[in-house]
């Protein structure tokens, strides 16, 4: 954190630092809430997914569904975190009208995670720790819809009660560049764990952030808080916004407010949100409806054992057991799917070459396409014969774009493309030879120049026989029979 | 510990409750009253006891993941005053 010259802003009086914390609520992966048993699924009929616990009626009682606890401790676990065999349920008190209770069911003194870490993989290609501050489990609330009506907002409940992990950072950032590979990289890691599907859009990962700034080796300021941004690319214009506002109050003589506020994208502002200018006294208590969850070592050392291989691992064995270059091995593991389609893919094959063809050719077609991995129309197997092809020579890396697009065209594999079309690259000495004498002798007065001294016809003659081949002629052979022609 | 009228206006606020300027001192010393009386706890030597909430003692009763409530959109709307459209309708709360 010492060589930060880099990130810092300029100022009127000299240079500023940002320090940044998150708070990411990402939206647990389970079928049913975490207190009812009413369905989690995004996108139904309004208030169609509320029980009589959700919707807050007299004399309800909460009971914990197992599978959230068992996500938050897998969660924790991937974020090399310590698990708290002991945690508590408390209840937060506020009002708004998409909470029925009057507060929420979550964890304050004894969460269920504590501290642990998370390595950030910056654009620059260096790599920087950032320190998880704990993780705990909360309700959802409601959705309000403030566009149906002139003079209502609608209330829908479905929502409300869905299991919820709230993942705090240690204010370690220090530019809008770290928060974002934050970001990516929770993201990534929690999809790799199954436990958040990490869907901004759909709001399954939320993020406040904190954002404060100092002079270097200042104390730190005061905070404001920057709630709901819903996407990578906002929490870094949010905070480029914020930090200059509260450089422009303090270089002004003025002092920070702490206070919650709002990003407003379309007007590249922050603003301060009135519902909650006081509402920060919660009155936290422990919730007299649900005793402390107790865990076993053991339920948590089972949880340990079915982990999957987590992006940074899979990192590290795709550089040593592959041979990838860390920029490449960090574009094949950020995305648990893309991982697995490059590894099959790869399988028996020579793996930088398969991953040149996934990184730029399969990533570039899905781009154009706007499809993800998993809607690849290419299989990780039909890729994987293509790249076989071009490595046992039977094709080259040229004529293996050509037949790419026609396996994309036709759906059909790459040998059957290549035998359709007769693509099968020239090995045979016999026949390139054929092809370059009938070159050499249709061209006699450039030959007649080649040996002459103009070296530079050698590419005409390549160009002329590989013309002849229909660009099949392997190349390396090529070159070296020609050249033995033509000196001959 | 003590409430004064600016602290009982304040709960008052965070409890939605509107209470008249003249019954705040009231209020107060009645509040004082009750928390007097709960702090007599204080005079019981706690220590080394693990602070608990409940006497229950066995751990959290946990549920499978099964979905097996909700779908009664009707029975959730049967008190709200105003439903509309399947929502719950409440005065608008614009940020």
């Amino acid at each position: 954190m010492s060589d930060n010259t880099k990130n810092l802003i300029e100022g009127r009086t000299g240079m500023w630092e940002v320090v940044l914390g998150l708070e990411v609520h990402a939206q647990v992966i389970s079928k049913a809430k975490l207190f009812s048993g009413a369905a989690t699924a995004f996108g139904a009929e309004p208030n169609s997914q509320v029980s009589l616990v959700d919707a807050a009626f007299p004399g309800m009682l909460p009971v914990i569904n197992e599978i959230c606890v068992e996500q938050a401790v897998r969660t924790g676990l991937g974020l090399n975190a310590e698990i708290n065999l002991k945690s508590v349920f408390d209840r937060k008190n506020y009002f708004y009208a998409d909470l029925p209770a009057g507060y929420q069911i979550s964890q304050y003194t004894q969460p269920i995670v504590g501290k642990g870490t998370i390595i950030l993989d910056l654009p620059d290609g260096s790599r920087r720790e950032v320190g998880i501050t704990r993780l705990h489990l909360e309700q959802d609330a409601g959705k309000s819809l403030h566009d149906q009506h002139p003079s209502k907002s609608y209330i829908d409940l479905n929502r409300a009660g869905v299991a919820l992990m709230e993942i705090v950072s240690e204010p370690d950032m220090r530019s809008s560049d770290e928060a974002a590979a934050y970001l990516k990289k929770l993201r990534s890691i929690l999809r790799y764990l199954g436990t958040c599907d990490g869907n901004m859009d759909e709001g399954s990962m939320r993020c406040d952030v904190n954002v404060s700034v100092r002079k270097p080796g200042d104390p730190y300021g005061t905070r404001c808080e920057i709630k709901n941004v819903n996407s990578i690319r906002y929490v870094a214009q949010a905070i480029e916004h914020e930090a200059r506002r509260q450089i422009e109050i303090i270089e002004d003589g003025g002092t920070i407010k702490q206070e919650t506020r709002l990003y407003d994208p379309n007007r590249g502002e922050t603003r301060p949100m009135r519902s909650k200018e006081e509402a920060h006294d919660y009155r936290y208590f422990p919730d007299p409806d649900l005793l402390p969850l107790i865990l076993e070592q053991s339920f948590v050392d089972g949880i340990k054992a079915g982990l999957p291989e987590l992006p940074d691992a899979k990192h590290e064995r795709f550089v040593k057991e592959f041979g990838l270059s860390d920029y490449d091995a960090g574009v094949l593991v950020a995305e648990r799917e893309t991982a697995a389609f490059y590894e099959q893919a790869a399988k028996g094959r020579d793996p930088k070459l398969t991953a040149n063809w996934v990184i730029s050719e399969l990533f570039g077609l899905l781009n154009k396409e706007g499809k993800t991995i998993t809607e690849s129309p290419i299989s990780a197997a039909q890729l994987g014969e293509l790249v076989g092809l071009i490595q046992d020579n039977t094709i080259s890396g040229r004529i293996a774009k050509e037949v790419f697009a026609a396996m994309l065209e036709t759906g059909k594999s790459a040998p059957a493309i290549v035998e359709e079309k007769g693509l099968r690259q020239v090995t045979d000495t016999g026949a390139i030879d054929a092809a370059i004498d009938d070159i050499l002798a249709k061209n006699a007065d450039k030959v007649a120049e080649y040996r002459g001294g103009k070296d530079k016809l050698f590419g005409f003659f390549v160009g002329q026989v590989m013309k002849a081949t229909g660009g099949k002629a392997n190349p390396a052979m090529l070159n070296e029979r020609l050249k033995a022609k033509l000196q001959g | 510990m003590s409430l004064d009228t600016k602290a009982v206006a304040h709960i008052a606020t965070l409890a939605r409750i509107r209470v008249p300027e003249q019954d705040l001192a009231g209020l107060a010393k009645e509040l004082n009253g009750i928390m007097t009386w709960v702090e007599q706890l204080n005079e019981v030597d706690t220590t080394g006891v693990e602070p608990m909430t409940g006497v229950e003692q066995r751990g959290l009763p946990q549920r499978p993941d099964v979905v097996n409530d909700g779908a009664m959109p009707d029975k959730i709307l049967a008190n709200a005053p105003e439903p509309a459209h399947g929502f719950f309708t409440v005065p608008k709360v614009v940020e």
